[in-house]
């Protein structure tokens, strides 16, 4: 289980399966009315090509620090926010299984929203993280973005 | 004869970058005053297996993203990766 950062978000990089209904339990506080999740999950296949599994690895360090700076972009945005989750899963995972997490928390349901959905494309543009995905007959490495400094 | 300062980095690489070079990181030499450009240069040089990736990779010094020009210090944690796909 993630440990709370000083901000009481929940910030981590996990090897175990996420459990999205857990970590919902653990973030709502009485002054909350809206809890947005998002879950990432992989796909049964890349472009119709059927995929078996993917390998999550993560520049550790470097991955939390940018995980933490996303929460403090989001904050800084919607000072409303109660709490975020930002949880990423490494190794190896099959389909349906769940890649990244993410929950925001709020008094009202737009920050919920929109908290949420800064959350995850935030991850996906500055958290370094990569994919090698396997299929039936062969592997390709996902291909990935540059990273955008600056959140829109 | 005039003398050339180099600095000696082992560069952490990871994704396409740690599968082609075999390893977690990659012991390279650059020329002081050395640059995250450099830096690029003197790994695909060193790891030319890593050249054709050259145009894409990314340079992070400690824990940060880096800027072309960014200066590397001796004992920096320098890391060279390509375009990021979390999610």
């Amino acid at each position: 289980m993630p440990d709370t950062e000083p901000s009481d978000d929940l910030i981590a990089l996990t090897q175990a399966p996420i459990d999205a209904p857990s970590i919902v339990r653990r973030l709502v506080r009485p002054p909350v009315g809206a809890v947005a999740t998002f879950e990432g999950v992989v796909r049964d296949n890349l472009r119709g090509r059927r995929t078996r599994y993917l390998d999550y690895e993560a520049y550790a360090p470097m991955a939390l620090r940018m995980l933490r700076r996303v929460a403090a972009e989001a904050r800084a945005k919607h000072p409303d926010l109660d709490r975020l989750a930002l949880i990423h899963r490494l190794g190896r995972l099959r389909v349906s299984e769940t890649s990244v997490l993410v929950v925001a928390t709020a008094p009202h349901r737009a920050t919920a929203f929109e908290a949420c959905r800064f959350g995850i494309d935030r991850i996906k543009t500055l958290v370094p993280i990569w994919k090698r995905e396997y299929f039936e007959d062969g592997d390709v490495w996902v291909e990935g973005v540059r990273p955008m400094l600056d959140p829109p | 004869m005039p003398t050339v300062d180099h600095l000696s980095l082992n560069v952490l690489v990871f994704g396409q970058c740690r599968a082609l070079v075999g390893a977690d990181t990659a012991s390279v030499r650059v020329t002081v005053p050395a640059t995250a450009a450099a830096v690029v240069e003197a790994v695909c040089e060193q790891y030319p297996q890593l050249a054709p990736l050259r145009a894409s990779l990314l340079v992070a010094v400690n824990e940060e993203y880096a800027p072309n020009d960014m200066p590397i210090q001796a004992g920096d944690t320098v890391a060279v990766f390509p375009p990021i796909a979390g999610g």
